[in-house]
């Protein structure tokens, strides 16, 4: 197991390459130069060409993109160039911010998002159910920055309940500033969570160790939970790790509309005035918590499935033995 | 599969005519459809206009402001409302979708060309499957709008760059859903059949391959149009996207952010009108899976 998330993370650093380059060569390809921001319009072209040498702009671009990697490794992400203050601090000092607003979402997306979806899923076809489905749909196809400026106009605007910028300094007004954001970023998330659950609830209500658990004379509740849900939970926990990683990259939409001060918003200004540094720290926060969520989703399979679990454990076996092995203990233990 | 839904309605029928029965037993995906060719063909019809009118129309009715009218809210003569700039929002809203739609469109279609290209290659040949991969691997690393931003931020917001970072950001979705069903077709008895008949690999992937992995790519083209509308949307209200005055969806709601406290209805009908496509999008979507999909045919 241990073996396995070692190689995981180790997978992470090509990935990690990959997106830092591209991002990398994208913004270098951009027809402008960094040093008019840095220094205005004003400055002279002697200063500007010191500024250039300094920054190392001269350069050609697998040059700057190798001295650029070698900083990061010495764990420097470069200054940004429209504050000249140090990237990782900036980005370190809002992530806190998009963490809490990212968690509320989740607490709230998967509260309701689950229980939904199985009551939809035991009900099929009722009222509530048809309600939930048609609901999740709506919630699903709703761009989340109108929702987010519905919820302003109703309660900010109309009711005056809650606030419609930024983010409270003492706890009631933090929580109070809290609410429309996570429910913004919640909603469609709970859609899809709910929609995953159900259809795949669904699925495993026809197997026939359900019809065996019931027949054993085990409470309804029971079933539900500990046979349903616990084999239905795979799907559920892959695309609530999904979401949840995205999350915690920063929604750069959901950030403006509420003025929250996350890394969202913070890359939202990068890419404005084309701050590179500050861009590619921004990447490189989103790809590894995009990727870490997917690896804590692969190994929380194996908590919930004890024929995943399995697998880690005879991997070497079924090694030697090629693929139609590993097959055969698959169903062995299943 | 073919073989047992025939029997089951008691005549033959190919693949193409067995999903549309069952598609059109979904009443609410076939009334989305119709509605949203419906708007297809409204949405056509303003380059219609603009080419008989010279523009004229564009220019005095959707792009001309009359400031005295400004935020006037919906009555008869203006169903939607007037905007900021006292323009009909009905108009604009009509004008607006062609660049949703069409640009969305676009995307899409140029994706599921690349990406299926790709997938086909790196389903069918081994040596290839690693490397394309790996790229496509590294592209999905990367959240779509923030590739689409980082495309658009670079190379500027003409209409062009904005197809071209969607289309990117879409491709490897569709070399995956391409990849994962050629790698099922491959092993079925009758691609072994084809290559003991001496077919050419280009003859297989052609003939047999991409037709059998048709389904999956058309549920997928459907829902990708309705995150492509979402990103048109969402790139234009961060200001990186289609720029005001030209009445595309997500600008609008962009400008009405500033009017918010004033005006409820600029804000509310763009919006709506990108939830109700994208929604349309999604339960044809939906529709298409069901019945294109084997394993619920009953």
């Amino acid at each position: 197991m241990i073996k396995y998330i070692v190689k995981r993370l180790l997978l992470l650093i090509p990935v990690l390459i990959g997106v830092t380059f591209f991002v990398f060569t994208i913004l270098s390809l951009a027809p402008y130069d960094p040093v008019t921001v840095i220094l205005g319009d004003g400055a002279t072209e002697e200063a500007m060409e010191n500024m250039r040498e300094e920054l190392g702009l001269n350069d050609p671009l697998l040059v700057r993109y190798v001295n650029y990697i070698w900083d990061l490794l010495h764990g420097d992400f470069g200054k940004s160039y429209k504050t000249r203050l140090p990237v990782a601090d900036q980005i370190l000092s809002r992530f806190p911010n998009t963490i809490l607003l990212a968690s509320c979402s989740m607490v709230i997306a998967i509260v309701l998002g689950i229980p939904l979806g199985i009551l939809s899923a035991k009900k099929q076809y009722s009222l509530l159910d048809n309600v939930a489905t048609v609901g999740g749909l709506i919630s699903v196809s709703m761009p989340n920055f109108w929702l987010g400026l519905l919820l302003v106009i109703l309660f900010a605007l109309k009711l005056r309940w809650l606030p419609s910028q930024g983010m409270g300094e003492d706890p009631v007004s933090l929580i109070k500033s809290l609410i429309l954001p996570s429910i913004t970023l919640g909603t469609g998330i709970m859609a899809s969570v709910m929609r995953m659950t159900r259809s795949s609830v669904l699925e495993t209500m026809r197997q026939d160790y359900i019809s065996t658990a019931r027949s054993k004379g085990i409470a309804e509740s029971r079933v539900t939970v500990r046979h349903m849900l616990k084999n239905a939970l795979i799907p559920i926990i892959t695309i609530s790790a999904l979401q949840f990683g995205h999350l915690l990259g920063g929604s750069m939409l959901t950030e403006t509309v509420f003025s929250w001060p996350g890394v969202g918003r913070y890359m939202l200004d990068a890419i404005k005035t084309k701050d590179t540094p500050a861009i590619m720290g921004s990447v490189i926060l989103m790809s590894v918590s995009f990727s870490i969520m997917n690896l804590l989703a692969d190994i929380l399979y194996a908590f919930v499935d004890p024929r995943i679990k399995s697998q880690y454990q005879t991997k070497k076996k079924n090694k030697q033995k090629k693929s139609p092995a590993e097959d055969g203990g698959k169903e062995a233990t299943a | 599969m073919k073989k047992q839904a025939a029997a089951a309605s008691g005549k033959a029928r190919s693949l193409g005519a067995d999903a549309w029965y069952r598609f059109k037993k979904n009443r609410l995906a076939v009334i989305s459809l119709i509605f949203l060719c419906l708007m297809i063909v409204i949405a056509f019809s303003t380059f219609i206009i603009d080419w008989a009118t010279d523009s004229s129309f564009y220019d005095a009715k959707v792009i001309a402001q009359d400031l005295r009218r400004r935020l006037e809210p919906p009555s008869w003569e203006h169903p939607f409302g007037l905007d900021e700039f006292g323009r009909d929002m009905l108009l604009r809203i009509i004008w607006g979708a062609r660049y949703s739609l069409f640009m969305g469109m676009a995307a899409v279609f140029g994706a599921t060309l690349l990406g299926g290209f790709l997938g086909a290659i790196s389903g069918y040949y081994k040596t290839a499957d690693g490397i394309i991969m790996r790229v496509m691997d590294i592209l999905l690393a990367v959240p779509t709008i923030l590739l689409a931003t980082a495309i658009v931020a670079a190379f500027g917001t003409s209409k062009v760059n904005l197809i071209m970072a969607i289309l990117i950001s879409q491709t490897p979705t569709f070399a995956r859903v391409v990849r994962a069903s050629v790698l099922t077709v491959k092993e079925q008895e009758y691609i072994e059949a084809a290559k003991a008949m001496g077919a050419s690999d280009m003859h297989i992937i052609i003939k047999y391959i991409i037709p059998n992995s048709l389904s999956p790519l058309i549920v997928q083209c459907t829902m990708s149009v309705a995150s492509a509308i979402l990103s048109i949307a969402s790139l234009s209200f961060i200001g990186l996207g289609i720029q005001a005055p030209m009445p595309e969806w997500g600008a609008m709601l962009s400008n009405a952010r500033t009017y918010i406290r004033d005006s409820w209805h600029i804000t509310v009908i763009p919006g709506a009108a990108i939830m109700v496509t994208i929604l349309m999008l999604n339960i044809i979507g939906d529709g298409l899976r069901d019945a294109l999909d084997p394993r619920l045919k009953n």
